[in-house]
């Protein structure tokens, strides 16, 4: 019995916050930060790969997000909406809702072979670096999207459309259902990696890259792997962004203060912890929220409270630790993240 | 022919010379021993070996093929593992998932099949575990299986180190210095686990090492170094009363 309840629980999750949006119990604005809520979890997770298992410092996470985003974006836009650029819709409407989800995961397939370039370099590159490598590269995203992409420096319009579109052919709310599902895919695709054998080599990486080399792990192979994940669920994430309310992108939105965000979220929540992730990218975004109506002052006491938490608790809210290590009773809802307790008392 | 051959090998660290003119044929099941003063060479020429410096010159091969140039992952996979002078365990994984991360050569299932988690996956991580665990509790380190490694006293992460090189399954094992920081208690324990792994595994043995007592007790041939080159090589007692190891490494006992 025990490993149906965490399904019951997403299941519970879903429909509550589905079923709210559909029958308007949320506002709109409550749809907004509940959309903005799991877009960051999974632009947090997937960065925690990089940068908390593997301890690479990659600081360009909102290029990959943005590639995502244009790529998805252009292509739902030239499908199915009528645009200035684009002309007619190539296919009609109600192809919209099944090929939405196909549309999300070539931008995520784009932005993974983007941080396939990445990963080439970072063979040789560790540490500081990287975070240079990483950081020019987030700079090259946003000026090719800045000159290149429709739209240039003043944004990508008519994803707003292509919404309306699946709304006219059945109402729902569609894009939370998919960045429901999107989240917890990512989740699932984290959590499964890094426990395996496979992905533990990422974790080996981290601890002792030249021991992990010349104890078997292929290292080139695990960071490629990583990379590309990690680059390719930021990319999902853009995608869905893309498709928010406004359905607006501007280059200017994936720079590297959107790349500190996303960081922020994985240093806050803990390095290697994907509760801790999940846990500071919900708390990340309702703090947004309820700081509103400070202001620009806003980011005044955001970095403060950072102050402060660094200083408490260095090692961010859950360390590298999980839920589970901590309240181990949840582990009857979770399931224990190592079954081979059982193996190793037998 | 030799299990593994060594000729000609040389390497300069810029313009400093730290191996030269080195040559070695390790037999199958041999227990040798390689010494020399600080700084003679000694881990270089284990670091050359095992591909985590490309050698200048000369060549090493095991069981004939070649190993020059491949990268140190294909390398263990070919059978050759070593420990470290320092250790070098994964501190923040457990000591199970130390001993499996080393089977990582030997994985078949895809990025796919790790990610959801299928019928393949789910019987390689329990094969791969068994005999980790196995190889653990032939250590007596069973118990410690799910200890984080950072937690484990000096003695015991030394055991782990040497449990997880044999987790690669090689056929020569390079040790250095294994006997760094031990009470002669516990290099007691260590001769006899040397001993023990050889005949077990059938491995062949190659041990740096600054303790003569484990050299002198169970290398059947020693090779001594000095300022990368090869000053002589023998059984022990040969070694002992060569007057050119005396002058160059035990010199300061006897005069």
């Amino acid at each position: 019995m025990r490993k149906f309840y965490l399904p019951l629980l997403v299941l519970l999750l879903f429909v509550a916050i589905i079923g709210g949006s559909w029958l308007r119990v949320f506002n709109e604005y409550w749809q907004l930060v509940l959309l903005y809520m799991g877009i960051n979890i999974i632009l947090t997770v997937s960065l925690n790969l990089i940068n908390g298992y593997m301890g690479e410092f990659s600081c360009g996470h909102a290029g990959f997000m943005g590639v995502g985003a244009y790529v998805a974006g252009l292509l739902s836009v030239w499908l199915f909406a009528e645009d200035k650029v684009f002309g007619p819709p190539v296919l009609p409407a109600a192809l919209a809702i099944p090929l939405f989800p196909v549309i999300l995961i070539v931008g995520g397939v784009a932005a993974s072979l983007v941080g396939l370039l990445v990963a080439i370099p970072s063979f040789r590159t560790r540490g500081d670096y990287l975070a240079i490598i990483t950081l020019a590269v987030n700079y090259i995203i946003k000026s090719v999207l800045e000159n290149f992409a429709p739209g240039g420096a003043r944004g990508f319009v008519g994803m707003k459309r292509v919404m309306n579109n699946m709304d006219g052919v059945f109402d729902a709310p569609w894009l939370l259902i998919w960045t429901f599902i999107g989240m917890i895919l990512t989740i699932i695709i984290i959590r499964n990696f890094v426990s395996s054998i496979l992905g533990k080599g990422v974790v080996a990486i981290r601890e002792d890259e030249i021991a992990a080399e010349l104890m078997s792990v292929n290292t080139r192979r695990v960071k490629v792997i990583a990379f590309m994940l990690s680059c390719g669920l930021a990319g999902l994430a853009g995608g869905l962004f893309a498709h928010g309310p406004g359905g607006y992108i501007n280059p200017g939105t994936f720079t590297i203060l959107k790349s500190t965000e996303i960081m922020v979220m994985v240093y806050l929540g803990g390095m290697g912890s994907l509760s801790g992730s999940i846990i500071s990218a919900v708390g990340f975004t309702l703090l947004l929220e309820i700081l509103r109506p400070l202001g620009v002052f806003k980011w005044v006491v955001i970095p403060l409270l950072l102050v402060v938490m660094m200083l408490v608790r260095p090692s961010g809210i859950m360390g590298n630790k999980e839920l589970t290590d901590v309240f181990p009773r949840l582990r009857a809802i979770f399931g224990s993240k190592e079954e081979s307790y059982a193996l190793a008392s037998d | 022919m030799p299990l593994l051959q060594i000729k000609n090998l040389t390497h300069f660290f810029g313009g400093l010379r730290a191996v030269y003119d080195f040559n070695l044929d390790l037999e199958e099941g041999e227990l040798v021993g390689l010494i020399g003063p600080n700084g003679a060479g000694k881990t270089t020429i284990f670091n050359l070996v095992t591909g985590a410096y490309k050698p200048t010159e000369g060549e090493v091969r095991l069981n004939g093929d070649n190993l020059v140039g491949l990268r140190p992952h294909k390398i263990t996979a070919q059978g050759i593992a070593r420990t470290f002078q320092t250790i070098r365990l994964w501190n923040e994984m457990t000591v199970l998932d130390n001993v499996c991360v080393a089977h990582a050569a030997r994985i078949k299932y895809s990025l796919l099949d790790s990610i959801l988690h299928g019928r393949r996956y789910q019987e390689e991580e329990r094969q791969i575990k068994e005999q980790a665990i196995e190889l653990l509790a032939a250590f007596g380190l069973a118990g410690q299986a799910q200890e984080l490694v950072k937690n484990m006293p000096y003695g015991a992460q030394r055991r782990v180190e040497i449990v997880r090189a044999l987790a690669t399954e090689p056929r020569l094992v390079l040790l250095d210095e294994p006997a760094a920081g031990m009470n002669p208690g516990e290099i007691g324990e260590l001769m006899g686990l040397i001993q023990r792994i050889r005949q077990e595994f059938d491995l062949t043995v190659w041990i740096i090492e600054h303790q003569m007592r484990v050299i002198m007790n169970i290398c059947e041939r020693i090779k001594v170094i000095d300022f990368g080159e090869t000053i002589a090589e023998g059984t022990p007692a040969e070694i002992q009363n060569n007057p050119k190891v005396i002058e160059a490494y035990l010199g300061e006992e006897v005069f």
